[in-house]
């Protein structure tokens, strides 16, 4: 009696019975790709959420002119007076540590024209860093340089949805726009960065932070021979730092307004720690959702996996019985059985991962999802699995090769 | 060759205790031909599943070819059944879905033949069967009758020093059953094949020489038939068996 026998043995057992292998296999199948396949889209939905949120930019700190009351933005834009001004942000950039870039800028709702086509855009007149610290990159052209602000150039780079407004297709960079009535040339297009941030970031025009002074007539840019801004954004170093750098720059502003200790700012910071505590809320309840996910379809497919072994196992007491009638130990008859169910359990494992794989496929390619599977999924489910089949396609064949062959004949 | 001595078989069911055998004493020789006889619940297929080591006497002894296999362990039991015993239940018991002639050469399998020696002996004990030209097929493609037969084949593919029938015709038409016991007085005859089998048919019961009759637990008679029934014969009106009890 050696392996290539009991192999043989189990091989013709398994064929014989073409349609309870296949339907244990089914059980198995069923339990790993649901697994694999519930995973991996889980993957791909935590994945797509949380770069969303890192273009965001979550280490950035913005200073916005008046005091911030009731909260949120629309209470921001009621009480802005201009009481920021370029002389804020270069003591702020002479002074801190722990930031990696910091960005004045002027913003102005213009009129921009580019032969037929008229659209009203958010221009925003800054320093050459903006495009890095708001997470930016160029689809086209180049960026505009320190030089270009020190010399106030006429050159604008437009997000990819004014582009695409005004352009409708065409190349806009080497082209002339005209913003309030001037002409600038186009130098550069954004690449596209969809939404997740606030309002509509692909549709704005950047123009060097001088021009703006120069060109953009919304009037009061300066007062009283002193150069106001919009608002001044930096990053800190890091998340750990990020409320360090906030007190850190509430003092140098203040002390560069003149404030007394008593007296209110005049100035907002607003940092995105709201937004990374919600982000972290977030993503740990998808570490949970995604937990459960695999815990349940492991659970199921593993009751699943359970019954059909259990069931289609002991259903062959019978049979287990006549074997050792005719003179089967029970080491053979456990061999056997093994040899079955690690057959069935693998086969059923394998064409379940690719069922799994291929259903994570067809979500992709149906654009409903990126689905990512994951190797961890695949050992994961794969290896509860076979365990589950194994124990329970052996434990009731061990059960019933311990019975007298008189009694496992006897049951039905 | 067969030699049981005070066998006794206690079941428990809950707080009742069944003695399903009670102090049984038995010896059959080789080449004897025997029927156990008796109503249900007398404890005659328990005494058969014991003779044929399926089961084990939770007290007493069983010399088998001069061997004690009271004492065996599960494992050397199996080698017991595989070499020395066949085993004819009345439900046949093949596996389905596979050929005749897979289901004969199964014990084969565990006796470690190789493959050609187990196509060969297989095809052999079918021959003896009359099922030769059948060996491919499946149970569910042969009669009651022919199932029995392949089941029979099965039983003799080692060899076996006894041939033990559960109820052998239980299952089958009184013509179907009548062949089956016309193999067995064949094999028994031309073989010199030791043949046990039981049944409640007193009719069955005297195609042999020999019955044994059962109730409780125990053996109510041992007798001798001076003239046992051929397969075939009609069933006479009078079936009373007494004749002279076996001596010894």
């Amino acid at each position: 009696m050696n392996l290539s026998e009991n192999f043989r043995i189990a091989l013709r057992a398994l064929s014989a019975n073409k349609m309870r292998s296949i339907l244990t296999m089914l059980g198995i199948i069923i339990g790993v790709g649901a697994v694999v396949a519930l995973m991996a889209i889980g993957q791909g939905a935590t994945a797509s959420i949380t770069s969303q949120v890192e273009g965001i930019g979550s280490n950035q700190i913005t200073v916005f002119p008046g005091q911030l009351r009731g909260g949120g933005r629309n209470a921001l834009a009621s009480t802005q007076q201009a009481t920021l001004f370029l002389s804020d942000y270069e003591a702020l950039e002479r002074e801190m540590k722990n930031i990696t870039a910091i960005v004045p800028s002027v913003q102005a709702n213009s009129t921009v024209t580019y032969g037929q086509e008229t659209v009203s855009v958010n221009v925003t007149a800054t320093t050459p860093d903006y495009v890095s610290v708001n997470a930016y990159t160029l689809a086209r052209g180049k960026n505009f340089t320190a030089n270009d602000v020190a010399r106030a150039t006429r050159v604008a780079v437009l997000g990819s949805d004014t582009a695409a407004d005004l352009f409708s297709g065409l190349n806009p960079v080497g082209r002339k726009i005209k913003i309030g009535g001037v002409s600038f040339d186009v130098i550069g297009v954004l690449e596209e960065k969809g939404s997740g941030g606030f309002g509509n970031a692909d549709n704005l025009i950047l123009i060097p932070l001088e021009t703006g002074y120069d060109r953009l007539e919304s009037g009061s840019l300066v007062r009283s021979g002193r150069k106001t801004v919009s608002s001044i954004a930096f990053s800190a170093a890091n998340a750990e730092v990020v409320e360090q750098v906030m007190m850190e720059a509430e003092r140098i502003l203040r002390r560069e307004h003149g404030l007394r200790p008593a007296e209110e700012s005049d100035f907002s910071l607003f940092s995105q720690t709201q937004l990374l505590s919600s982000l972290s809320t977030i993503t740990t309840t998808l570490t949970i959702f995604l937990g459960a996910i695999a815990g349940i379809s492991l659970l199921v497919g593993g009751i699943g996996i359970m019954n059909i072994m259990l069931v289609s196992v002991t259903e062959r007491t019978k049979e287990i019985g006549l074997r050792k009638a005719v003179g089967a130990k029970r080491s053979v008859i456990l061999t056997q059985f093994l040899v079955e169910t690690l057959l069935l359990s693998l086969t059923g494992g394998l064409l379940g991962v690719l069922v799994g794989w291929g259903i994570a496929a067809a979500v992709t390619l149906a654009n409903l999802i990126t689905a990512q599977v994951t190797w961890e999924s695949v050992a994961l489910a794969f290896g509860f699995s076979a365990a589950v089949g194994l124990f329970f396609g052996l434990y009731p064949a061990w059960r019933a090769s311990r019975l007298r062959p008189i009694e496992a004949l006897r049951y039905e | 060759m067969i030699e049981v001595r005070a066998i006794t078989k206690i079941y428990t069911m809950g707080d009742n205790e069944v003695r399903a055998l009670d102090g049984v004493n038995l010896t059959i020789g080789k080449g004897e031909m025997t029927a156990i006889m008796g109503p249900s619940g007398s404890g005659k297929s328990t005494l058969l599943a014991i003779l044929g080591c399926l089961d084990v006497p939770t007290t007493g002894a069983y010399a088998l070819d001069g061997i004690s296999v009271e004492k065996m362990s599960d494992d050397q039991l199996a080698e017991v059944r595989n070499q020395k015993i066949g085993f004819v239940f009345q439900q046949f018991n093949l596996l389905a879905r596979t050929s005749a002639l897979d289901n004969v050469m199964m014990p084969l399998i565990y006796r470690g033949v190789s493959q050609k020696e187990r196509r060969k002996k297989a095809e052999a004990a079918l021959d003896k069967v009359g099922l030769r030209e059948r060996m491919h097929h499946r149970p569910n493609e042969l009669s009651g009758g022919q199932q029995q037969r392949v089941a029979i084949a099965r039983a003799l593919v080692n060899d076996p020093a006894i041939l033990l029938a559960d109820e052998p015709t239980g299952a089958l038409d009184s013509k179907t059953g009548t062949d089956i016991i016309r193999l067995f007085q064949t094999l028994h005859r031309d073989f010199g094949q030791t043949v046990i089998y039981v049944t409640h048919d007193p009719f069955i019961a005297r195609h042999t020489r020999r019955v044994v009759r059962m109730g409780d637990g125990q053996i109510v008679s041992d007798e001798a038939i001076a003239q046992p029934l051929e397969a075939g014969a009609p069933r006479p009106s009078d079936l009373a068996l007494v004749t002279s009890p076996v001596a010894g």
